[in-house]
């Protein structure tokens, strides 16, 4: 063992040797392992920048924390029918279940494009309407100013909380609070800007205008209920299947659903969503490694072919080498080592590459920053160092076996 | 004075060489013993088979007839690897053409059958490094074969041959592409490395050289025709005097 330690850093001092002796030569021979590694590298991490960002998000939700939404099933769609969640449905859950809290409704009012004005400015934004108890679920803090509470909600006052992108939107000079705006034409006066969270996929998550839900009831006036969704906290973990189970069974009763028709409703809960992104996120990368895998193969094959080359070329120098003594397994570690060498070489360049390409994606994306995982920093010079020894065997096996004379008399 | 212990026999070796459908004998019928101190010219003119016979005992080449033996071992009954270790340590050989290393500088190839004994590097260094001293090129450790001269080129070999301290020496042709004045460097070398026990044998085409032998082999066309003690070699006359 002594001995092969010995070979290996032999080896190695040459193989460096060598590598750097014919420098431009490496890198172009080892190109295919550096494009390869740096296109992981940047997949990876920028997947798992997002994936991080994601997760934190999530965290910040809770994992205590159920959605319910209305669902059209198929059947129903196809019959004209959509599924819809009313504020019955809310109150009922609110007073019924036990052992829940911050029972919230949410509605999306004035359409997709609701206008919002200042002052002869004006932006269209994503009106929603909620109770005070929002804030509590979705831990949203305001930076300037307060939430709305129950007595805001409770005597339909016209209050508004802006996400911070209104402010730049909307060119609201000096102290947005105690302002007024309009939105859709109905006056509000500001109370709150919730705090920053940022661009997610170049979606800006500060463009939005809270309005208490009884607020926008009122305004809505007699037209059509509105459809809403309703959030709540699970106390008890452990409970959280009980819960969910009474609220599927008081809303099927509720919608007067037959006993063999599939619900109008999804009750999701943030793990179950947080599982489906890391589903998604584990499968993409799967995918994108098995493109990228392909790649790095390709790059392998190549190292094969300039080293059989390197090979032809050193034939005398292996003769003489032989003839000094080397042993067959000395001059296979020696071709072995310098195939690996080179090999990490490109992954290390790759690596480096990689990260530099993903970080600048993401700025230029708007994505989470790039985050380089300690696996995949492993898996890339495991697979590289796999590939030198792989595509390294062939060209150090021809370069042992020549014949001493042979190789020696070589022109 | 030198005792007649034998290292190398070979008993009757042949090389056969096919060319296209007609085989011939590069080597044949060879019979020969080589003493512990031997100091040896091997004469004749061109393809006569010198190389061959070279390459044979240099265990870089293997006779298709025949029996070799290297200090008592029959050497055909060895593994490559055994080969290997043969050529690392009992024999040295020197080549007309130099055959270093080309990206090495002169100590590295020194070092490098020593590397093949598993030397650590302090002592592959040192032991390279008085190699060197002793072929007068200490100054030029650090240069790589084409910052040499040809005369310099085979000292480095010279010293790559003699660092191992092979049982003997092998040099085909070493001067063949020196001019005179190197040549005569070069044998005053070998002169030296005889006086100090060392077992040589030479090929070359110079009378000159063979003149400076103790003992001179002539071969022709594949055939031992001559072997005789040289009795105007200065070795000769030294050890008279
Ligand atoms: N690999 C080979 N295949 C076929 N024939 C060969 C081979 N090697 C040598 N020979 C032949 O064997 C004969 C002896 O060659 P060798 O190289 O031993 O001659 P030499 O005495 O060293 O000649 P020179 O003085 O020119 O170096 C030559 O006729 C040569 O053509
Ligand atoms: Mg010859």
């Amino acid at each position: 063992m002594a001995n092969l330690s010995f070979k290996i850093i032999e080896g190695t001092r040459s193989a460096g040797q060598s590598i750097f002796a014919h420098g431009f030569r490496s890198f172009l021979t080892t190109l295919g392992i550096i494009i390869g590694v740096a296109s992981v590298i940047a997949v990876v991490s920028v997947v798992q920048g997002f994936s991080a960002s994601i997760s934190q998000q999530f965290d910040g939700m809770g994992t205590n924390v159920i959605n319910i939404e209305p669902y059209t099933p198929r059947k129903a769609r196809l019959q004209g029918v959509t599924a819809k969640i009313s504020y019955d449905d809310f109150l009922e859950i609110k007073h019924q279940v036990k052992g829940i809290s911050n029972v919230t409704p949410t509605v999306r009012v004035f359409g997709p494009n609701a206008v919002a004005a200042y002052r002869g400015q004006s932006t269209s934004t994503m009106v929603i309407g909620t109770a005070s108890t929002y804030q509590k679920l979705y831990t949203v803090y305001p930076d300037f100013g307060r939430f709305f509470n129950l007595s805001d909600d409770k005597s339909r006052r016209r209050v508004a909380v802006l996400g911070p992108s209104i402010i730049n939107k909307l060119d609201i000079k000096g102290d947005p609070i105690g302002q007024h705006l309009s939105v859709s034409g109905e006056w509000f006066k500001v109370i709150g800007i919730a705090e920053k969270r940022g661009k997610l996929f170049g979606f800006d998550q500060d463009d939005f205008i809270l309005l208490p839900y009884s607020t926008t009831r009122a305004l809505l006036g007699g037209a059509e209920e509105p459809n809403i969704s309703i959030s709540l906290q699970v106390d008890d973990m452990n409970n959280i299947s009980q819960v969910k189970q009474h609220i599927k069974n008081l809303l099927r009763r509720n919608h007067k659903l037959a006993k063999d028709a599939a619900d109008d409703f999804k009750i999701a809960t943030a793990d179950q969503m947080l599982d489906t992104f890391n589903q998604i996120i584990g499968s993409t990368t799967v995918v994108l490694g098995g493109i990228v895998g392909i790649s790095l193969l390709v790059g392998g094959i190549g190292i094969m072919n300039i080293m059989l080359v390197s090979v032809t070329e050193r034939t005398r120098e292996i003769g003489i080498q032989k003839a000094l003594g080397a042993t067959r397994f000395d001059i296979l570690l020696q071709f072995l080592i310098e195939a690996v060498f080179l090999c990490l070489l490109g992954g290390l360049i790759g690596l480096l590459l990689g990260f530099g390409a993903g970080s600048l994606i993401s700025v230029a994306t708007d994505l989470p920053p790039a985050a380089v995982p300690m696996w995949a920093v492993l898996l890339s010079f495991g697979f590289s160092a796999g590939i030198g020894l792989l595509f390294g065997i062939i060209p150090a096996a021809k370069a042992a076996n020549l014949d001493p004379i042979d190789a020696l008399r070589y022109e | 004075m030198s005792s007649q212990k034998t290292v190398i026999e070979l008993r009757d070796i042949a090389k056969h060489y096919m060319m296209g459908s007609e085989g011939f004998y590069a080597l044949n019928q060879i019979d020969l013993d080589i003493h512990l101190n031997d100091y040896i010219a091997i004469v004749g003119s061109s393809g006569s088979g010198k190389s061959t016979l070279m390459n044979l005992l240099g265990c870089l080449d293997y006779p298709s007839d025949g029996e070799y033996r290297l200090k008592g071992t029959n050497v055909a009954t060895l593994d490559e690897n055994s080969l290997a270790d043969i050529r690392n340590r009992e024999i040295g050989f020197i080549f007309q053409n130099f055959n270093l290393l080309p990206r090495a500088s002169a100590l590295q190839n020194v070092m490098q059958p020593l590397v093949y004994r598993g030397m650590p590097l302090a002592e592959r260094k040192k032991r390279a490094l008085d190699a060197l001293t002793m072929v007068g090129l200490k100054d030029r450790v650090g240069h790589v074969p084409n910052q040499l001269s040809g005369g310099q080129r085979q000292r480095v070999a010279i010293a790559r041959a003699l660092v191992t301290k092979p049982a003997i020496l092998l040099a085909d042709e070493p001067t063949g592409n020196l001019d005179s004045s190197t040549t005569i460097e070069i044998m005053a070398l070998f002169d030296q490395l005889h006086r100090d026990g060392q077992t040589l044998i030479i090929v070359t085409h110079e009378q000159e050289i063979a003149d400076r032998c103790r003992r001179v082999i002539t071969l022709r066309d594949g055939r031992l025709i001559d072997d005789f003690m040289n009795p105007l070699s200065e070795e000769q006359e030294g050890a008279n005097g």
